[in-house]
C-alpha cells in the first residue's frame, strides 16, 4: 500500500513534465525494463563522473581554484584568468604554432589521403593493391613514441634522409633537421602524413567504391580517358564526404593535441614546438595554476566551435552543403 | 555460422568486381601507378626494417653507421640486455600487457552493454542516454578539469587509472550499436517469448552475433591501451611500479636526445660497455618490442575495422 501511494504520488509529480515526451515514462515501463535500466546505470554514472563533471569543472576558470577549498569554496575572480591569458606573449606564440601545424596537417593530410585513395582505386593489380593497403595502415597502429623514434632515426645526421640527399648531390653536408626550428612544423606535418595517410584514405576509398560502375561505363562509351573519369565522376562523387570531413577537421584545427610536438621537440626548437595544450599542461598542472589552465581549455573549445560554425556557413553559402 | 552468413553476403560483389577489373586492359599508367605504390611501400616499411636491423646488430658495429635493412653482425645482446637489465623494462612490459588485456576486455564489454541498451527501441531512457553519450564526442571538459576529477577520485598512482577513465568511448558504442541495429529482430523475439531477460538475450544472442564488430572495437581499444604513454606520464609518474613500455621508451628517447644523462633505466654506460650494447641499440630493441604485438594482430582484423570505420563515419 505504502509503495503504491508513493508510485501514485510520483506519477502525479512526473506526469505534467513528461506530457511533451513522445514515449511516456510510466512506472510500469520502468518496472518492465528494470534489467535495461540496471544495465545502463553504471555507464550513466561513468558518463556523469568522467564526461560531465569535468565540464562542470569549467567554473574553476572563473575562480582562484584551490584544491583544498573545492569547486564551491574558491574565490570568484570573473574573467581575471582570461585577461591574464591574453596578455601572455607565450600564449600567442603557442596559438600561432597550434594553428600553423593544424593548417599544414589538415591541408597535406587531406590531399595525401585523397591522392592515395585515388591511386588505390585506380590500381588494377589486385594482390599488390591489397598488400599496399595493408602496409599503409601499419603506421597508424604504432604509437607516437615509436613514430617519433623512427622519425628521429630517419632524420638524424647519419640517417637515411641525409644519406639519400647526399647521394643525389642535393646537399653537400648532412643536415641536422631536428635541430632547425624552421623545419619543425614541416617535420611534424611529414610525420603525421607518414603515419595517417593510409588510414585516412579508408573513408575516401569506401566512398569511391560505392560509385555506380555504370557511370564509368557510360563515360567510356563517350570516350573519356582515366583522368577525365577521375575529374568528372570520382571526385564529384566523393565531394560531399570531403566537405563533411573538412568541416569536422577545421573544428579540430586547434585540437591537434601535443603528443607529436612533445615527443619530436627539443630545447632548440622549443619556441616552434609549444602548442596550446602543452602550454595548458605546463602552466595548469606543472605550475599548479589549475584555473589558468582551465581558462586555456575553454578558450580552445570556443575557438573550435567558432571555426566549425564559420566554415559550415561558408560551405552552405557556396552551395557545397553543410554539416549542421 | 553467423560469420558465414555475413561473408556470403559480401563475397559475390567482390567476385563481380574482380571479374570486371580483369577485363580491363593493363596500360602504361598502371605500371606508373604500381611504381608509385612501390615507393609508398618502401617509405612505409624501410624505417621499421631499419629499426629491426639495428636492434639485431652488434651495438659497437652499429655506431659505425651505414646500416640499412640487414644486420651486419647479428646478435641478440640488445634484447638480452632489455630483459636482463635491473631497470624497469620487464615490469613495464608486464604492466603494458596487463593494462591491454584488462582494459580491452572491460572496455569492449562495457561499450557492448551500453550499445545494446540504447539499441532497444522500447527502452524508456533511450533518447536521454543516447544524447548524453553522443554529446561527449563534441564537448569535453579538457585536460585540467579531467585531471582534477581523476585526482579527486584517488586514481593517481593507481593501476585503475589505466582502465576506468577510458572505459567508454562514444565512437565505439555507436559502431556496435549500428551493428546491432542491422541484426534481424526475429531472433530475440523468440527468446523473449521463452522468457529470457534482456541481459540473457544480450549475453546469449546479441554478443555472439556481434563478434565481428566487437573484434574491431577490441582492436581499437587494445591498440590505444598498448600505445598509451601520456597517462603514465601524467597520472603514474611517481609510482615506478606502474610504468609502461611506451613510457619507458619515451624516457629513453628523452635521455638520448638531451645527451646529459648517460644513465638509462639504471644501466650506466660503464655496464653497457661491458655488455656490448649502447642506449641507441637498446632504444631500438624496445621500439621493436613495442611494435611487434600490433604487427601480429592488425592485419587479421583488417576486414572488420575497415567496415567498422566506414560505418561509424557514415552514422556520425
Amino acid at each position: 500500500m505504502e509503495s503504491l501511494k508513493a508510485v501514485e504520488a510520483a506519477k502525479e509529480v512526473k506526469q505534467p513534465k513528461l506530457k511533451k515526451a513522445k514515449t511516456k515514462i510510466t512506472w510500469k515501463k520502468i518496472k518492465d525494463q528494470k534489467v535495461l535500466i540496471l544495465m545502463s546505470l553504471p555507464f550513466v554514472a561513468w558518463l556523469m563522473v568522467f564526461a560531465y563533471t569535468p565540464l562542470f569543472g569549467w567554473i574553476i576558470a572563473f575562480q582562484d581554484y584551490k584544491p583544498q577549498n573545492g569547486f564551491f569554496g574558491s574565490e570568484w575572480v570573473g574573467l581575471k584568468h582570461f585577461i591574464d591569458l591574453f596578455q601572455q606573449p607565450l600564449f600567442y606564440s603557442a596559438l600561432k604554432n597550434t594553428l600553423g601545424m593544424g593548417v599544414l596537417g589538415l591541408v597535406f593530410g587531406t590531399l595525401t589521403a585523397i591522392m592515395f585513395a585515388l591511386a588505390l582505386n585506380e590500381m588494377r593489380f589486385t594482390r599488390f593493391k591489397k598488400l599496399t593497403q595493408t602496409v599503409s595502415y601499419l603506421p597508424h597502429f604504432v604509437s607516437w613514441v615509436v613514430v617519433a623514434n623512427i622519425v628521429t632515426q630517419t632524420l638524424s645526421i647519419s640517417g637515411i634522409a641525409n644519406e639519400v640527399l647526399l647521394s643525389l648531390n642535393l646537399i653537400e653536408a648532412p643536415i641536422n633537421f631536428l635541430a632547425n626550428p624552421n623545419s619543425f612544423w614541416g617535420i611534424v606535418t611529414g610525420a603525421d602524413v607518414w603515419k595517417e595517410t593510409g588510414w585516412n584514405a579508408i573513408i575516401y576509398l569506401a566512398a569511391m567504391t560505392s560509385v555506380d560502375q555504370e557511370m564509368y561505363e557510360a563515360a567510356e562509351v563517350d570516350g573519356a580517358n582515366r583522368w577525365q573519369k577521375i575529374l568528372n565522376i570520382t571526385l564529384p562523387a566523393i565531394k560531399p564526404i570531403i566537405v563533411v570531413l573538412m568541416i569536422m577537421n577545421i573544428g579540430n584545427l586547434i585540437n591537434i593535441g601535443f603528443e607529436k610536438q612533445m615527443l619530436l621537440g627539443n630545447n632548440i626548437v622549443a619556441n616552434k614546438a609549444l602548442v596550446i595544450e602543452k602550454y595548458a599542461l605546463d602552466y595548469g598542472i606543472g605550475m599548479f595554476r589549475y584555473s589558468f589552465g582551465t581558462a586555456i581549455g575553454i578558450f580552445k573549445s570556443i575557438v573550435s566551435v567558432f571555426l566549425i560554425l564559420t566554415f559550415n556557413s561558408i560551405a552552405k553559402k557556396t552551395g557545397q552543403g553543410g554539416l549542421l | 555460422m553467423e560469420l558465414n552468413v555475413l561473408e556470403t553476403e559480401t563475397e559475390p560483389k567482390q567476385r563481380v568486381k574482380r571479374k570486371k577489373s580483369k577485363i580491363k586492359k593493363i596500360t602504361k599508367t598502371d605500371y606508373v601507378l604500381a611504381a608509385f605504390m612501390l615507393i609508398v611501400l618502401v617509405v612505409t616499411l624501410y624505417p621499421f626494417l631499419n629499426v629491426l636491423a639495428i636492434s639485431l646488430n652488434d651495438a659497437t658495429d652499429t655506431a659505425r653507421g651505414g646500416l640499412h635493412i640487414f644486420p651486419r653482425i647479428f646478435t641478440l645482446a640488445n634484447y638480452q640486455e632489455v630483459f636482463a637489465s635491473n631497470g624497469n623494462l620487464i615490469l613495464a612490459f608486464q604492466n603494458s600487457v596487463l593494462r591491454t588485456i584488462i582494459g580491452t576486455v572491460l572496455s569492449t564489454f562495457s561499450c557492448a552493454v551500453l550499445a545494446y541498451v540504447i539499441s532497444r527501441k522500447q527502452f524508456v531512457f533511450r533518447k536521454a542516454v543516447t544524447i548524453m553519450l553522443t554529446l561527449t564526442m563534441y564537448i569535453s571538459g579538457g585536460l585540467i578539469p579531467s585531471f582534477l576529477v581523476i585526482r579527486e577520485l584517488g586514481l593517481i598512482n593507481n593501476f585503475a587509472v589505466y582502465i576506468i577513465p577510458s572505459l567508454l568511448s562514444a565512437f565505439n558504442v555507436i559502431i556496435i550499436r549500428s551493428f546491432i541495429d542491422d541484426l534481424p529482430d526475429a531472433l530475440e523475439e523468440s527468446a523473449k517469448i521463452d522468457g529470457a531477460s534482456d541481459f540473457t538475450i544480450f549475453l546469449k544472442i546479441i554478443m555472439p552475433l556481434c563478434m565481428p564488430v566487437l573484434a574491431t572495437v577490441a582492436l581499437f581499444v587494445a591498440v590505444g591501451q598498448w600505445n598509451s604513454w601520456f597517462d603514465t606520464y601524467l597520472y603514474a609518474r611517481s609510482n615506478s611500479d606502474l610504468t609502461t613500455l611506451q613510457y619507458e621508451l619515451m624516457k629513453i628517447m628523452d635521455n638520448a636526445s638531451s645527451m646529459t644523462s648517460n644513465d638509462v633505466n639504471g644501466i650506466n654506460s660503464q655496464q653497457m660497455l661491458s655488455r656490448k650494447t649502447t642506449p641507441e641499440s637498446i632504444k631500438m630493441a624496445v621500439t621493436v618490442i613495442a611494435t611487434v604485438p600490433i604487427l601480429l594482430v592488425y592485419p587479421f582484423l583488417q576486414k572488420y575495422f575497415v567496415s567498422g570505420l566506414t560505418l561509424g563515419a557514415v552514422k556520425s
